[in-house]
């Protein structure tokens, strides 16, 4: 085992990363509890929230990383004109804000949306999307393009001379998904379960919104309830750390499972598939993307027709939200790479640290605010820190996503390198500068572009504190709203939407700025 | 901990002595947001006051009172405005409001003789529909017709609380029935009043629970007169929205001031066009023309304070058993 050799020894860094990641989460919650002076027991009604909560969540994961394989797999063998925008573009429900995209959706699927409309216009019985499909299909729609940039990713790993070495051993397009693509998918797809399982745990205006009333009432809206209604912070905090359990549970088994690719080094060089160039497979390729792109992008077109009228005219206090988004995301996004990078060296040794990584999308946004509103109380104002808060929660709720874009392909280097980097006796700050980083950059351009992305587009805990004269973009297109202003929302979405695209493509494409694929 | 109570406790009391005083109210946060009366209650005080009005907005009236709840009495606030009569008696149980000394000849459809709080708006809640639409007229025709509507969800959102005391007033040991009955003309159930109104508009539901004074947004702000609300003939729930002085206040003189400044014409006729909630007392100029349009419930019906927290978890375990199945 390689342990001992690369930039492992610089494990230190990783170590303070991941108590400060496990301090930011864990604190509130161990306040909550202080503040409450002991735990709540969960009711009856929270225990069949727990059950739903985890029904969905485990639906929702399967079916996004099913449907995400076959979707990697075709981006990864094709080329086209267009490939780019495309993967981009997909990438968009991921980051927009819950209410922006759920409003996409029903545009589409609700019952006076396109689909049920042409459904009725042809005389075929209509569908209805509230309850538990809706949910699963919202939760789908919001992860199947995450889950296909992970697995894509994956495939990207293979390198180029093991598909030429099986295109001259003559095989077909089965024995290379024997050979190469399922050892990749067994290392890869643990990891993007684990992920999008823990987002939809936490998940809870969608299901609400999609479920059709409280038979889809999740954990975080028992946890609302707790805290608004009766003011059990006990209970509230129970229920918060029960969500951190199950997702710490299913980290643990994803992390045991995923296996390492161990497919050797390659020249990092683009790949042409031989085995796919076949008449079948080139129009099972073309109808998968085909369909995944109208899944995912006609609720995109109906937010850009919806909020396209209202753009322009946003009043000027939208703009000014809008600048403070991008100053937040850019904090957040310097202090997600910060606290990545180092995790993952040192997740090299001790790959349950990426579970501490885990544990900020599934902790409830609810009881961490009210936890920091604790914490920071008797020092500080909490208005007067809203944003720098906003940009250190938003920061750790990207992490995850960051580790497990950056953790299989530094496997992957140190498999390839580490040796090598040990017999020439670099030092780990030279490996770091020479051989992690120039591979790495892919990897770190698409997380910073996601920690963006995510950090404009998440209303994070800024509603808890909120100060009436700064406001972030997602908080200002709610305030909209709650003053009637559907279609200047509409419009400030749209705003949210290009913006979060532009700084994710800017970023994501700054990492490949020499790649060819 | 406790020595950094008292810290910041001398900290806040020093600062309170410099030039200007400021007077803090927290809110909800659409009471200050560009489009709410926050900007224009501000600016108006701060011309009589001397002092610096701050607003701090949190969430909703419910999300104000655990805020309030979790801060206690070492919490910054003067005055806090926003409540309704569904919260009051759980504040008043906090035993951190003082009295206050404000006398008004309301227009409220309601008496109103409460010691610690002082009113500023109100509305009825109501099903708001297309104008053309043919709806029910109360809450058993709703249930037995094929009607779509979308609705809040009690435990996060104001105004489906409201709906679950309306039903539970209206129909009292029949509310749970009522409720089966209307489960399968709910479309879904939202967080708050903001998403459910966003479907409504975009067409998923026939009609919405909002307020009777939502059309007149749309006549006002939009020209838009196919909106309108339903009345109906058991009669329409009454929120009636509150502001309280704290006992722990640094300013009570301004917090009174603040508390007499809400009853004045100048406050009460920014109310209708920000809030798009009636005045507690009627302004001189009488409200826009389009308020004249709304409909206008013969009967309000309001829970007593005192009975609101056992009635509403008794509402709220018949809303659950009704639907869950």
């Amino acid at each position: 085992m390689a342990a001992r050799a690369f930039a492992i020894r610089r494990g230190g860094p990783g170590f303070v990363a991941a108590a400060l990641v496990a301090a930011t989460i864990l604190g509130p919650v161990a306040a909550v509890l202080w503040r409450a002076g002991g735990g709540g027991w969960p009711g009856p009604a929270d225990w069949a929230a727990l059950r739903f909560t985890l029904m969905q969540a485990t639906l929702s994961t399967l079916i996004s990383v099913a449907l995400a394989v076959p979707a990697a797999r075709a981006l990864a063998r094709r080329r086209f004109v267009g490939r780019r925008v495309l993967i981009t573009a997909l990438g968009a429900p991921f980051i927009l804000p819950v209410i922006v995209a759920v409003l996409g959706l029903l545009a589409v699927f609700g019952r006076a949306g396109t689909l049920n409309t042409a459904l009725d216009a042809t005389g075929l019985p209509t569908v209805q999307i509230y309850g538990l499909h809706g949910v699963v299909l919202a939760h789908v729609f919001f992860n199947l393009p995450l889950a296909t940039r992970i697995i894509l990713q994956g495939w990207q790993s293979i390198p180029a001379e093991r598909f030429r070495l099986a295109a001259s051993l003559g095989m077909n397009a089965g024995q290379v998904m024997r050979h190469l693509e399922l050892p990749m998918l067994r290392a890869v797809v643990p990891g993007a379960l684990m992920v999008i399982f823990a987002i939809c745990l936490s998940s809870f205006a969608v299901a609400l919104t999609l479920g059709g009333g409280p038979r889809a009432t999740t954990v975080e809206l028992a946890i609302y309830q707790a805290f608004r209604f009766d003011f059990d912070l006990g209970r509230a905090a129970v229920l918060a750390c029960i969500q951190l359990a199950l997702v710490t549970v299913a980290a643990i088994l994803a992390l045991r499972v995923a296996q390492t690719g161990g497919f050797g080094a390659g020249l990092d060089r683009s790949l042409r598939r031989f085995d796919a160039e076949t008449p079948a497979l080139r129009l099972l390729d073309g109808t998968v993307l085909l369909l995944v792109a109208l899944f995912l992008l006609t609720p995109m077109v109906a937010i850009v027709l919806r909020g396209g009228g209202a753009v322009l005219d946003l009043p000027g206090s939208v703009w000014r939200a809008a600048a403070v988004s991008l100053a937040v995301a850019a904090a957040s996004t310097a202090l997600t790479l910060a606290l990545a990078l180092p995790m993952a060296l040192a997740a090299l040794r001790r790959p349950m640290l990426e579970a501490v990584g885990l544990l900020g999308i599934a902790a409830s946004p609810l009881v961490i605010g009210v936890g920091l509103f604790v914490l920071i109380n008797p020092w500080a104002d909490p208005t007067r820190l809203a944003l720098a808060v906003t940009a250190l929660v938003n920061a750790v709720m990207a992490l995850p996503f960051a580790l497990r874009v950056m953790t299989p392909q530094l496997i992957d280097i140190r498999s390839d390198f580490g040796r090598l980097c040990d017999s020439l006796g670099m030092s780990p700050r030279d490996q770091l500068r020479l051989v992690i980083l120039p591979r790495l950059r892919r990897q770190i351009g698409f997380a910073a572009g996601l920690a963006a992305a995510l950090s404009i587009g998440d209303l994070g805990v800024i509603a808890l504190f909120a100060d009436p004269d700064i406001a972030t973009l997602p908080l200002q297109i709610l305030r909209l709203m709650g003053a009637y202003r559907m279609t200047d929302a509409a419009g400030a979405g749209l705003l949210l939407l290009v913006l979060s695209l532009t700084v994710f493509w800017l970023l994501d494409q700054g990492g490949r700025a020499d790649a060819d694929a | 901990m406790k020595y950094l109570a008292i810290a910041t406790g001398l900290f806040a009391a020093t600062t309170a002595v410099a030039e200007t005083p400021t007077l803090t109210i927290y809110t909800y946060d659409s009471f200050v947001s560009d489009w709410g009366p926050g900007p224009a209650v501000e600016e108006a005080f701060e011309k009589t006051c001397e002092c610096d009005l701050q607003f701090v907005g949190t969430g909703d009236g419910a999300s104000l009172l655990a805020r309030l709840r979790l801060e206690g009495a070492r919490t910054d606030a003067d005055i806090v405005l926003g409540l309704d009569t569904g919260l009051t008696a759980a504040a008043a149980e906090t035993g951190l409001f003082a009295p206050h000394s404000v006398s008004a000849d309301y227009d409220l459809p309601i008496a109103w003789d409460d010691p610690l709080f002082v009113p500023f708006d109100w509305g009825h809640f109501a099903f708001v529909a297309d104008a053309q639409f043919d709806a029910p007229g109360n809450f058993r025709e709703l249930a037995d017709s094929d009607t779509s509507i979308v609705i809040q969800d009690p435990r996060s959102s104001t105004p489906g609380l409201g709906l679950l005391m309306w039903v539970k007033t209206a129909h009292g040991d029949e509310a749970e029935e009522i409720w089966a009955g209307l489960s399968d003309n709910i479309v879904t159930v939202t967080k708050g009043w903001s998403e459910a109104y966003g479907l409504f508009l975009e067409g998923e539901s026939d009609m919405v629970l909002s307020y009777t004074t939502s059309p007149a947004y749309h006549i006002i702000a939009e020209d838009d007169r196919s909106k309108a609300a339903v009345p109906f003939d058991e009669g329409h729930y009454t929120q009636i929205e509150v502001a309280g002085k704290l006992a722990g206040t640094d300013q009570p003189e301004l917090a009174d001031a603040f508390l007499q400044f809400m009853t004045s014409d100048t406050f009460q006729s920014i109310i209708p066009t920000t809030n798009w909630m009636y005045p507690a007392i009627m302004p001189e100029a009488g409200l826009p023309a389009a308020f004249d349009t709304l409909i206008e419930p013969e009967k309000s019906l309001l829970v007593p304070a005192g009975k609101s927290v056992e009635l509403r978890d008794q509402a709220l375990e018949e809303w659950l058993r009704a639907l869950s199945q």
